[in-house]
């Protein structure tokens, strides 16, 4: 039902994936996405498959919930495919078919685009695969750490990061609950046309949104009782410190990224 | 007679083919008769909910059949709504489904659903509402002006006024005050008796189930322990104490008689008749 939808999506291991610092592999995933958009041609998206083959070997994630992840762009996928498999202008076509040309240019770049679309998804879901999303907050709070002096409230976006995290599966679990007890008096979530299928919600909106204020409330309640006053002075039971796994990992992404855009130099 | 709900050999087991796979009721059987009214009472986690979620087809066995009035209910899972307005199911915390701008209107929900409409609507909801105490005045509010023990009353009447053959309460009494439980109780009695209807009560509390149900069903770890009347199954209090669940007071003061050497039967759970049993061995010890 509703509980199998995976949210945050976190596979629970301890591999040197898991491991390493949320900083790290959020620079890390910059990196990537930076060599992937530079790669041009074979060399530079061989080089970026295999990282990324490599790093789903450390990390044990099984490449099938990997590849899992992209039904839901699935057809974005699709999409770019054709866009460019048909519609590459080129000298000659391989395929001339009414309003269908077929280039091998368009051939090659409809490949492409696809191969960089999957492994961009893949890869930052490998990231979100091997890191809970309360380290995620974590890193990306530290990250943006340099904004507070621009006045970005980067502690309270954090935090509000971190609080909708915490309360998705229990939202969830309240509206599979409201929704069987409406069902219980009758209510038909199925059957009707578009209009009347909006309708059936309300006695589920209703008290979901009752209830989800009810809790606001109440863990406001519960943090300003234990001294929540915003993250001035507030410290870390898990502070974030590199390791020396960190920086060899960061070195490792600066020189395939650096790789990469040498083989761009050389057009390989 | 034919029993008005069969369930037979039911297991379910949640997340089936993932890690998560966890059987929360295995192979259950039992009969519910007509006009009865039956307790079911267990540990936190013992299965309670899921097996009454099973009753109007809200879950599906993952093994086994409920029978109603001798029909699988699921031979036909279009009709799957037909049976959720036969078997009437009170969820736990209940209040937490309210969501219309009256009272009237949240108890006609149900009945609506049903498609009943006009003069029978109206019936329907008023005598609902009688049934669990809601006042006439009451009916024009809004369930969020109520107190928590009204709108569990609300929430009561929204499930009866679908005139349903079974009404299945989970914890029906569950976070109210000692006053409020015993008033709540007295109009799920007084439905009882009047209309004569089936009753199936989930409760944590063991004097409760005592006073007020014909048969009892004891739950653990997904199994049926034990099942009888009141007095067969708390003649066997020492086993219930053993698996962890709790016997009434008025049994426990019995058993505490018992072993400082006086003759009573320890399976007694009224006052009236531990009262009875200790004058009568007034009497025999007054003749000595
Ligand atoms: N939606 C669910 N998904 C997975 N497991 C569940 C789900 N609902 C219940 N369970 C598990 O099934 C078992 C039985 O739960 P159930 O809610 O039926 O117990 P209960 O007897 O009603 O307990 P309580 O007295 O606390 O209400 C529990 O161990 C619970 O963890
Ligand atoms: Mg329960």
């Amino acid at each position: 039902m509703l509980k199998d939808i995976t949210l945050g999506q976190y596979f629970p291991g301890n591999t040197v994936a898991h491991r390493l610092d949320p900083r790290t592999k959020i620079l890390l995933v910059v990196l990537y996405i930076v060599a992937l958009f530079c790669a041009k041609s074979w060399g530079g998206y061989a080089t970026m498959a295999v990282t990324l083959a490599v790093c789903v070997k450390i990390s044990k994630v099984g490449l099938k919930s990997l590849v899992r992840g992209l039904k839901p762009v699935l057809f974005i996928i699709i999409f770019t495919g054709v866009l460019n498999l048909f519609f590459t202008p080129d000298d000659h076509y391989l395929v001339e078919w009414g309003v269908i040309h077929i280039s091998q240019a368009g051939l090659v770049r409809a490949f492409f685009m696809v191969l960089r679309i999957m492994l961009l998804i893949m890869g930052t879901f490998l990231m979100t695969y091997t890191t809970s999303p309360i380290r995620l907050t974590d890193g990306l709070e530290s990250l943006l750490g340099p904004l507070k002096k621009a006045h970005v409230p980067v502690h309270e976006l954090a935090m509000m990061m971190s609080i909708a995290l915490r309360f998705i599966p229990t939202l969830i679990e309240e509206t599979d609950k409201i929704m069987s007890a409406q069902k219980a008096r009758g209510a038909d979530f199925e059957s009707g046309g578009i209009v009347q299928k909006a309708k059936a919600l309300i006695p589920v909106l209703v008290p979901l949104f009752i209830s989800a204020f009810r809790r606001a409330d109440e863990l406001a309640t519960a943090m300003e009782c234990r001294c929540y006053h915003g993250g001035e002075g507030r410290t870390k039971l898990h502070v974030l410190r590199y390791a020396a796994r960190d920086y060899v990992a960061l070195a490792g992404g600066v020189l395939i990224c650096g790789f990469v855009l040498v083989l761009r130099q050389f057009g390989l | 007679m034919e029993p008005i709900l069969q369930v037979k050999n039911l297991t379910h087991t949640y997340s089936l083919g993932t890690p998560f796979e966890r059987s929360a009721v295995k192979n259950m059987s039992f009969d519910i008769q007509e006009g009865e009214f039956l307790g079911i009472i267990g540990h936190t986690g013992s299965g309670k909910s899921t097996l009454i979620q099973h009753l109007n087809g809200l879950l599906k066995p993952t093994e086994g059949q409920i029978l109603l009035h001798g029909k699988d209910i699921w031979s036909e899972p279009k009709k799957i709504r037909e049976v959720r307005f036969r078997v009437g199911l009170v969820f736990q915390y209940p209040e937490y489904q309210l969501f219309e701008e009256t009272v009237y209107k949240d108890i006609a929900f149900g009945p609506t659903n049903q498609g009943k409409s006009g003069a029978e609507l109206d019936h329907c909801v008023r005598e609902a509402a009688r049934l669990v105490g809601i006042r006439d005045d009451q009916l024009d509010k809004s369930p969020f002006e109520l107190s928590g023990g009204q709108k569990r009353r609300v929430a009561l009447a929204g499930v009866l006024a679908m005139e349903p053959e079974i009404l299945v309460l989970d914890e029906p009494t569950a976070g109210l005050d000692p006053a409020g439980r015993e008033n709540l109780m007295a109009n799920i009695r007084h439905y009882h008796e009047n209309k004569r209807r089936t009753i199936v009560l989930v409760s944590h509390s063991m004097d409760e189930i005592a006073q007020n149900v014909d048969r009892i069903l004891v739950l653990k770890r997904g199994g049926v322990l034990m099942s009888g009347t009141p007095s067969e199954v708390f003649a066997r209090a020492e086993e219930l104490l053993s698996a962890g669940l709790d016997v009434p007071q008025i049994t426990r003061i019995a058993m505490a008689l018992k072993r400082r050497g006086l003759e009573i039967d320890p399976a007694v759970y009224t006052v009236e008749a531990l009262e009875r049993q200790i004058n009568a061995l007034r009497k025999g010890g007054a003749a000595c």
